[in-house]
């Protein structure tokens, strides 16, 4: 393409060491006419994990639909991976960015290698199959995730945090920029808790920008370079995980009073009950 | 699919064969040949007496019958593999969104005929249940659609109304014209007994039509059983999959009710019983349903016209009376695995 792109077609900060794969400004969206986020300024940069934190009803959720196309945006603009959010369809953006859900619905029946292979859907077309490369993706996804074994085991017959990991892998056989982690660690035990957020930060190590939505403070602060508080639809605090998590400003942010304990690897959030 | 096919296509030898006369299936065969050789061709291969009665048995009273049987069941089951997929309800069924109360309504109005409908009359019988059905599902996805998405409950809830609607309509209409009440319940519980190649041919290319993109759709629809937003979120079209499924849907059902009246539990069963043999792949279940559907349609009309030979029972009645149990069969079996 030789025409040059216009002044608003270039995602703010491109011009950084590490391009940014997801970028949004001023972005205000909502369900039915009602705002949820009241204009989120936010960047994610290829190979870093950012931290998405906040009390329930703060908007995280929605902001993972605005960025997956399946909330529509009222103001503000969004890039991913360099291009406008408006000039992508539906399934160039699924290119792009994947999306794990907190306990994703796994049809009963499709066997864990076909569910992984679903996320091949957005290269492949009507008439077009799945062919050497995608089966080659799907394999390596498996193997990322520590599903391989389970490749012909029906999706009903995992346990919870095999099925997550099943999702995990779906999200890697898109091959995409954009990592968008929706609480999906929330119903996990700590071994699996720690298994996806490993994951997450070896996908990153290959390029891809992870936004990780997280109620586990003490997760986010280990798997995150960047935390980035929220509130009411608004960011409130952004910055390194130490930073971010101060005492009275958590207490502030999710209404009930906070104890910080420094450790040897960061921070340590616990409510006082 | 293969085996399905193969035994599919003994099954259709065997029916052949039987009736008020019984027929080898090696002269079935030989009578099949002949007769597609005289269509094809255009002239009638040189036979004895008897071959001519076997011929004009085998080829213009029995085959025409059994290919409507099959057709209708393959539409059924057709319809029904992809309402179930995309509504993600195993409740679903080809009648769901209101076309066999659309058909009925309108097929009422028409054989009851006089006065205002004559010129439903006029139509014929068959277009204007296809028209009702397909008229009726316009309607049901009119009313439940918010702009350009399609939501499944709305959807579903509007089926049900409308479909009540009409159904208190044809009872209004039966009651009003009592002397033609029996024939119009006789149609409405479904009869093959009108089978012609001529009808075989109408319903044919919807049939096609809508396996045809059933099956462009099925990769698709196994996705969209993840949900409709995950399903968006992997770059799917999902409104557009949705209408695409149910127009494919109603056209195989509008199509095979208007040439044999409401026949019920073969799209709503079929399917089950594939994805209980086969799994969910729709890729492997619309075909088979396909093939499964025309093998039950075959067997059930086949019930239907020798059990209280030479009078017949309405196949509505022999596929409801095999697909209850059967249902319930399946359902148990599932309860307790």
């Amino acid at each position: 393409m030789s025409v040059a792109p216009g002044a608003a077609d270039v995602a703010p900060g491109a011009a950084d060491a590490a391009p940014e794969v997801l970028r949004l400004e001023g972005v205000v969206a909502g369900y039915g006419g009602r705002p949820v986020l009241h204009g989120i300024d936010l960047g994610v940069a290829a190979g870093e994990v950012v931290g998405l934190i906040g009390p329930n009803g703060a908007g995280k959720s929605t902001l993972v639909g605005v960025a997956s196309g399946v909330v529509a945006l009222v103001a503000g603009r969004v890039w991913v991976d360099g291009t406008p959010l408006a000039r992508l369809g539906r399934r160039a953006l699924a290119q792009r960015v994947a999306v794990v859900p907190q306990a994703a619905a796994l049809p009963d029946g499709f066997l864990v290698a076909e569910v992984v292979g679903m996320g091949r859907t957005p290269h492949l077309g009507p008439w077009r199959g799945p062919g050497p490369v995608d089966e080659a993706e799907v394999d390596r996804a498996m193997r990322a995730t520590g599903v391989a074994a389970l490749a012909d085991r029906p999706v009903e017959r995992l346990s919870g945090g095999e099925r997550q990991r099943v999702v995990v892998a779906r999200a890697l056989a898109q091959r995409p920029r954009v990592m968008l982690l929706d609480e999906a660690t929330s119903h996990l035990d700590l071994r699996y808790q720690a298994e996806v957020a490993q994951i997450a930060r070896a996908a990153a190590a290959g390029g891809v920008g992870v936004l990780f939505v997280a109620h586990d403070l003490n997760l986010a602060v280990r798997a995150c370079d960047r935390l980035v508080l929220m509130t009411e639809g608004r960011v409130v605090a952004e910055g390194p995980p130490a930073r971010v998590l101060a005492c009275e400003r958590l207490s502030r942010a999710y209404q009930t009073e906070v104890e910080v304990f420094e450790t040897a690897r960061g921070p340590l959030v616990v409510p006082r009950v | 699919m293969l085996a399905s096919s193969v035994a599919f296509v003994a099954l259709v030898v065997v029916a052949a064969g039987v009736g008020s006369v019984a027929i080898a299936p090696t002269e079935v065969a030989a009578a099949v040949v002949r007769g597609a050789w005289g269509t094809v061709v255009g002239e009638t291969v040189p036979t004895d007496g008897a071959t001519r009665v076997v011929d004009t048995i085998v080829w213009h009273i029995r085959l025409p019958r059994i290919a409507l049987a099959a057709l209708v069941g393959a539409a059924l089951a057709l319809a029904g593999a992809g309402f179930q997929g995309v509504f993600r309800n195993p409740l679903a069924d080809p009648y769901l969104l209101g076309a066999a109360s659309g058909a009925g309504f309108a097929a009422a109005l028409a054989m009851v005929g006089g006065g205002t409908f004559a010129w439903l009359a006029g139509a014929g019988v068959p277009l204007a249940a296809f028209l009702g059905a397909a008229a009726t599902v316009t309607v049901v996805v009119a009313l439940a659609r918010r702009g350009w998405s399609l939501p499944i409950v709305p959807l579903v809830l509007a089926g049900v109304v409308v479909g009540s609607c009409l159904a208190a309509g044809t009872s209004f209409v039966l009651l009003a014209a009592r002397e033609q009440a029996t024939g119009v319940l006789t149609w409405l519980l479904g009869s093959l007994a009108f089978a012609s190649w001529g009808r075989v041919g109408t319903l044919a290319p919807a049939v096609l039509v809508s396996a045809a993109v059933l099956l462009a759709a099925a990769r698709s629809l196994d996705v969209l059983q993840l949900g409709e937003r995950a399903a968006a979120q992997l770059g799917l079209p999902v409104e557009g999959l949705k209408l695409a499924v149910v127009a494919a849907g109603t056209l195989a059902t509008a199509a095979a009710v208007s040439v044999a009246g409401v026949i019920g539990f073969v799209g709503l069963v079929v399917p089950h019983a594939v994805r209980l043999a086969l799994g969910p792949d729709h890729r492997r279940l619309v075909p088979v349903a396909a093939v499964w559907g025309a093998g039950f349609m075959v067997l059930a009309d086949l019930v239907a016209r020798t059990v209280i030979a030479p009078a017949e029972l309405p196949v509505g009645v022999v596929t409801a009376l095999v697909g209850a149990p059967f249902f319930l069969a399946l359902l148990r079996r599932r309860v307790v695995t």
